[in-house]
């Protein structure tokens, strides 16, 4: 093996070992975490800033129609209710009791600020009855994101 | 009793398959010619069971046959005939039952083709194409059967709705199976290779054009399944990363890269078990985009069915993935190489280059996109990989591609002199510079798009230069290299329209009442009246499904595309909330990527003349 040879073998392992940490980095600080309401408040202050998808039930009785396009509502698990902000037209099928996932990061002045909000769109939803458990995991599962 | 000839049918197919592979491996190893015919024998066998029980099938379809399992899951009385026909696809049983079609037809398509070449490789391929098929007869036999018997029905509810609510969405699924289950056919040439210790000159061009077929499909089925999300899903965009567009992005990587390099090994003698391993790859990493796909592994909008032919995918996944390490560990030595690669700047190199970059996109993808699956494997926590890793991992890597499709062209072969690489960079650069320049006072700002319109200005300028060498002879003479052009000059298109509609769109989102009008950038949309156009966004409520689907309409010219998609109506306050939103250059996406896929027939097709002293040549040395 020639030097020049060697030469370009070592400038191929730099260049692939330093794309290889850009692209591991650029992951971890891109991850979105699927979490329910009750993840959110056991994880403290990882909650704030990180990209969320929060999945639960639009709890009953919470949505309330600001001015423009505002829109703040509750999120719950039954266990854990979470108040959410959010901007922008809601999607046709979005009601009291019908599952949501809400994108975006918890604030320090305590609800989440959504950026974008998907509706369980799986033809086998339904809304869980009351006293009935919230699986969110499953719920995250089965909306769609369009996105 | 058409459930059950359905279901004999797909038995026999194993049969087949599991009989003429052993065939093939057999004739292979000793050999032997009564061998390979009887293996060719067997893969025509495949074929036509696979046509009578999709034939089967359609019947019990288009006679609503209640009784056969899959009908009585997608079929119905109340819809048109043509959606009938077409819902063969429309779900998991029906497509992998439609995958054994396309796989037969491939196999005997291929088998017929070489039914006179390449007696020393073609025992192997058949062996490993009806490997492949037997697999897939296994899944049609049990796990995704849909010649099941269940007690006949009066009506069926139809197929989702997602799939009737636009044309696209036939001729989508198709093509992507055209460029899936095509792979298998070089797979299959690339393993016979090994497996013979040998790739001559001569099985170059099976190889090559077993895997140019399957690309142009794939490259036609990722923007078919772009555009259908553009004109159907309403959030106004055509790409967003998913597990699944990501699925069908893989496999073209790495065929890509292989259609590169194997014109290197044709030059050169050069990377031959290099261009192997990419061939191989792409096979495997669609059996994995399958695996993504079917077994609702992801949480997408293509996980119609969630379903138990995830666990076997994976066991064949694994099994061919260790078959094709093992063959290449055992094997690759000897397929010696015939040459050298003189300078690194040089055609060739750039070449090298280029494959660098595809296997790095590749791999780039391939991680953001099983890592989520990765860590919920292992701990049971479930995330995704945001948009914001794939662009800005993707973008760069992208327009240094897009660089090379200028460089690579304006060098030549062998060895580059100082003076030949700054003519070749200097020139065509102005015109970059003016594409560019072009561009900032059509108001682009982005750095990325501009820098991507000053190397797409640069590339398509050196295309055209390299297109137009030779004139009009070239058209009869070189149709591959004018063919390769083509689909460079379409990929060019791509490249900047895609910066372009990314980067320079407007959007708002309004409440209207009716009678009332809005106004967009230099377009006034009224919920009734006609200035350019009338744009009819809707909901459609399908019977079968709980809520109603929004359909956005689009305005599309060349230069911009106006497109409304509704996002809530309210029929108490009596309004209804449009989005709106205005993207310059969708439309040559579309277009750009059909002229890649007329580049890539042009490249194909083969020239007349060769084919006839070819088939001289094949009557005088015995078969």
């Amino acid at each position: 093996m020639n030097r020049s040879r060697l030469f370009l073998l070592v400038a191929l392992a730099v260049a692939l070992t330093g794309f290889a940490l850009i692209a591991g980095s650029r992951i971890s600080r891109n991850l979105v975490y699927y979490w329910t309401p009750t993840d959110i408040t056991h994880a403290g202050d990882k909650a704030y800033g990180a990209t969320i998808r929060l999945g639960g039930q639009v709890a009953p009785g919470s949505i309330r129609m600001g001015n423009g396009s505002a829109l703040d509502f509750d999120v719950t698990d039954r266990n854990t209710t979470v108040h959410v902000k959010s901007n922008g037209v809601p999607p046709q099928m979005f009601r009291e009791g019908i599952g949501v996932v809400v994108e975006g990061t918890m604030v320090r002045s305590g609800y989440f600020q959504s950026d974008r909000l998907m509706v369980s769109h799986n033809n086998e939803y339904r809304a869980p009855k009351a006293g009935e458990r919230i699986d969110a995991k499953q719920l995250i599962k089965s909306t769609k994101g369009l996105e | 009793m058409t459930a059950a000839l359905g279901r004999f049918l797909i038995l026999a197919s194993v049969f087949v398959c599991a009989a003429g592979s052993m065939i093939g491996f057999a004739a292979g190893k000793k050999r032997s010619l009564d061998g390979l015919q009887m293996a060719r024998r067997f893969a025509y066998g495949f074929a036509v069971l696979m046509i009578l029980a999709t034939g089967v099938m359609e019947f019990a379809l288009l006679t609503h046959d209640f009784s056969v399992g899959y009908v009585a899951q997608v079929g119905s009385r109340e819809v048109p005939t043509w959606v009938t026909i077409v819902s063969l696809w429309s779900s998991l049983e029906g497509s992998i039952l439609f995958w054994g079609l396309v796989l037969g037809l491939y196999i005997a398509g291929a088998t017929w083709l070489t039914r006179s070449q390449h007696v020393d490789y073609m025992p192997y391929a058949i062996g490993t194409w009806l490997g492949c098929a037997t697999f897939f007869s296994f899944l049609i036999a049990g796990p995704a059967n849909p010649f099941v018997s269940v007690p006949a029905a009066p009506d069926g509810p139809g197929p989702n709705p997602l799939l009737q609510n636009h044309m696209l969405m036939i001729i989508h699924p198709p093509f992507l199976y055209l460029g899936y289950v095509g792979m298998t056919i070089p797979f299959g040439f690339a393993c016979a290779a090994l497996l013979r210790g040998r790739l001559g000159h001569s099985f170059l061009r099976p190889l090559r054009a077993s895997l140019m077929l399957p690309w142009i499909f794939l490259t036609i089925a990722i923007m078919l399944g772009g555009w259908w999300a553009y004109e159907v899903l309403g959030w106004g965009g055509y790409w967003a990363w998913d597990p699944v567009e990501n699925a069908s992005l893989l496999p073209w990587l790495t065929a890509t890269a292989a259609l590169h390099s194997a014109v290197v090994m044709e030059r050169r003698g050069v990377l031959k078990g290099w261009t192997v391993t990419l061939v191989q790859a792409s096979f495997l990493l669609t059996i994995l985009g399958t695996f993504m796909t079917r077994s609702g592994v992801f949480n997408s909008v293509h996980s119609f069915t969630q379903s138990s032919i995830g666990p076997a995918i994976l066991v064949f996944l694994a099994a061919a993935l260790v078959f094709s390490v093992v063959l290449l560990a055992l094997r690759v030595d000897s397929l010696e190489s015939e040459g050298k690669l003189e300078s690194p700047i040089s055609r060739e190199g750039m070449f090298l280059v280029n494959n660098l970059f595809f296997v790095l996109l590749t791999f780039t993808i391939l991680i953001g996109t099983i890592f989520p699956l990765a860590v919920e494997a292992f701990n049971g926590k479930q995330m995704s990989v945001g948009r914001p890793y794939f662009d800005s991992m993707v973008v760069p890597v992208g327009t240094a591609l897009l660089f090379l499709i200028g460089v690579g062209p304006a060098l030549p072969w062998g060895r580059t002199t100082r003076q030949q690489a700054i003519r070749s960079l200097l020139l065509p650069f102005t015109s970059g510079v003016a594409v560019a320049l072009i561009g900032f006072a059509a108001g682009a700002r982005n750095p990325w798009t501009l820098v991507t319109l000053l190397f797409g200005g640069y590339a398509a300028w050196v295309t055209f230069v390299e297109m137009s060498r030779g004139g009009p002879r070239v058209l009869r003479r070189g149709r591959r290299r004018i063919g390769a052009y083509i689909v460079h000059a379409g990929a060019v298109i791509v490249f900047v329209a895609i910066a372009v509609s990314s980067t320079m769109r407007t959007s708002t989102e309004v409440r209207l009442k009716p009678n009332r009008q809005s106004t967009i950038a230099r377009f006034a949309v009224t919920s009734k009246g006609k200035a350019v156009t009338t744009l009819e966004p809707r909901m459609n409520q399908y019977a079968a499904m709980r809520e109603p689907i929004g359909t956005p309409d689009v305005h599309s010219t060349l230069t911009h595309d106006l497109y409304l998609s509704i996002m809530n109506i309210d029929p108490g306050n009596q309004t209804v909330s449009v989005m709106m939103l205005i993207t310059p250059m969708v439309s040559w996406i579309w277009i750009a990527v059909l002229m890649m896929g007329v580049g890539g027939v042009v490249a194909l097709v083969p020239r007349r003349q060769r084919v006839v002293r070819q088939a001289l040549q094949e009557d005088i040395v015995p078969a």
